[in-house]
């Protein structure tokens, strides 16, 4: 899983040219993603001030608006993708055009399988 | 499923291999044969099985690879106007012998021409299970627990390869055999893992791929009675197949081998599996996969787990070392070490491991560690290791188990 950081200050500062930059970017790398047959799944997340953090205590369910995190930084979409191992995640997570403004996170994602130990 | 499913299996490798034969042209071929593959589902159950079922795919994929053909030609022809491209009547050679596909089975040429080395690993997998398994694409991607496009976007990928590497059908040549054919076994054997790795939640399409794994490599073992290696994979994915009633309990959870409940094991699997591995071994050259099932069949053979044989099981992993070396047959090595001579000889084999890239980060290095202190009696040393194993698993079935041997020490 390719987690992509963001926070919404860098966003605004960027032009109208380097946004078109980085829309072609992710284009460029989802068709590439797809055309390899390693693309899983993709996607943008809303910006954070869409956020409600849900929890529940006691059978009691509280509802707040923002992120779950306190942070500047938030996470503004993802990549899934089928990788041979952590470096050719790496490869393409720095392809990613938003880590030259923030951050991508590389993550495994787990999975019910498993070898009798 | 269709009752007529494992016909079309059956038939998809000789059917695709008489098209292939006839037109050349693998990567447009396979994707007629999936046409009448699909085809046969459809008007099979209203219009009952044709009496030559083969004849039926030869001839209707044969008509849908003549179209692809010709669109192809055309297409070609508008976008490059080119002179030196072959017409259309020279792809379209004389028919196949529908009623007599030639009497050959060309299932292995078909084999080796999709594990083609131009091909990723992956790929190789993918096209195996479609070509010669005759499985759909979403078969294949729901075993793989991906989506459908994605695999198919893997499947023409590997087509495109194997067309650009312009390989022919035919029969590697005798130097590149012996290497190929281990791309081969190499695949099936992935295929089998892939299946049997997975336990609860996608078990129903895993046991499928598990399943068309032995019946790819009987298959291969019908036309190679005399490799030892063949008979060898056949063998460990018997022995190892043969645990699978026993191996998780009704939550999914995974039961170690030293607690299954070895009466639910297959035990006509593990019949046919040591029988297959003795009678390779005594006429055969020796090679891992024969090595890895030998000891499989020495923990199929105990009655129980105290009375296993580890002494064996130590000196086949020596031999396993000295042909395939590699940290996860030393990692074996040590716990065979552990259980035959004690955990402080199984501890001193993983010191050396410790430092080896290829190994140091991997949850199963810390899980025997983990064991093998508990076994020597650090408990406190065995549990923070089943901690930092469960932290650096991927897998949640192993970190359940891990995280509960650690609570049982705390």
């Amino acid at each position: 899983m390719l987690l992509i950081y963001s926070n919404p200050e860098s966003w605004a500062g960027l032009s109208a040219a380097q946004r078109e930059g980085l829309a072609r970017s992710h284009e460029e790398l989802s068709r590439e993603l797809t055309e390899q047959g390693m693309l899983v799944s993709a996607a943008g997340l809303a910006d954070p001030i869409t956020t409600r953090t849900v929890s529940v205590r006691d059978d009691t369910r509280t509802t707040t608006d923002g992120p779950y995190a306190e942070a500047k930084e938030h996470l503004a979409g993802f990549y899934l993708v089928e990788c041979d191992d952590i470096d050719q995640a790496i490869e393409y997570a720095a392809r990613i055009p938003d880590a030259k403004y923030l951050a991508v996170e590389v993550r495994p994602v787990m999975d019910n399988s498993g070898l009798e130990m | 499923m269709s009752d007529f499913e494992p016909l079309l299996r059956e038939e998809t490798p000789q059917v695709l291999s008489a098209l292939v034969r006839h037109y050349g042209h693998f990567d447009l071929a396979e994707e007629a044969v999936q046409e009448a593959l699909l085809a046969a589902a459809q008007q099979w159950p209203e219009e009952g099985v044709p009496d030559n079922p083969r004849g039926w795919l030869i001839r209707v994929g044969s008509r849908r690879l003549v179209d692809l053909l010709r669109s192809e030609s055309a297409r070609r022809q508008r976008e490059e106007n080119a002179a030196n491209l072959a017409a259309p009547e020279e792809f379209v050679a004389s028919a196949p012998d529908v009623d007599d596909p030639g009497g050959r089975d060309d299932t292995l040429t078909l084999l080796f021409l999709c594990c083609h080395p131009a091909v990723s690993a992956a790929s190789q997998i993918a096209l195996t299970l479609r070509a010669v398994g005759g499985l759909t694409t979403a078969q294949i991607a729901a075993g793989f627990l991906v989506p459908e496009a994605t695999m198919a976007q893997r499947i023409s990928r590997a087509k495109r390869s194997i067309k650009q590497a312009g390989s022919t059908f035919e029969m590697p040549p005798e130097a590149e055999r012996d290497a190929r054919m281990g791309a081969v076994l190499h695949v099936l054997y992935l295929i089998f893992n892939e299946g049997y790795t997975a336990s609860s939640g996608s078990s129903l399409h895993s046991a499928e791929l598990t399943t068309e794994a032995i019946r790819l490599v009987r298959g291969v073992r019908r036309l190679l009675p005399d490799d030892g290696e063949v008979a060898g994979l056949l063998a460990l994915m018997l022995l190892t197949d043969a645990r699978r009633p026993a191996r998780t309990d009704s939550d999914g959870g995974l039961i170690p081998l030293a607690e299954q409940d070895r009466s639910k094991w297959n035990q006509q699997a593990i019949v046919e599996g040591e029988a297959l591995v003795s009678d390779a071994l005594s006429r055969t050259q020796l090679g891992p996969y024969q090595v890895q099932a030998a000891i499989a069949a020495v923990h199929g053979t105990a009655e129980r787990a105290e009375d296993t044989d580890w002494p064996q099981i130590v000196a086949l992993y020596q031999v396993l070392e000295q042909i395939s070396d590699n940290p996860m047959v030393r990692l074996n090595h040590a716990v065979a070490v552990a259980m035959a001579t004690g955990p402080k000889e199984g501890l001193a084999l993983l010191e050396p491991l410790g430092s080896d890239q290829r190994i140091t980060e991997h949850h199963r290095l810390e899980a025997v560690r983990a064991h093998l202190l508990e076994l020597s009696g650090d408990l406190d040393g065995a549990r923070a290791s089943y901690l930092l194993a469960a932290r650096r698993t991927t897998s949640i079935p192993e970190r359940n188990y891990l995280q509960s041997k650690a609570d049982r020490l705390s």
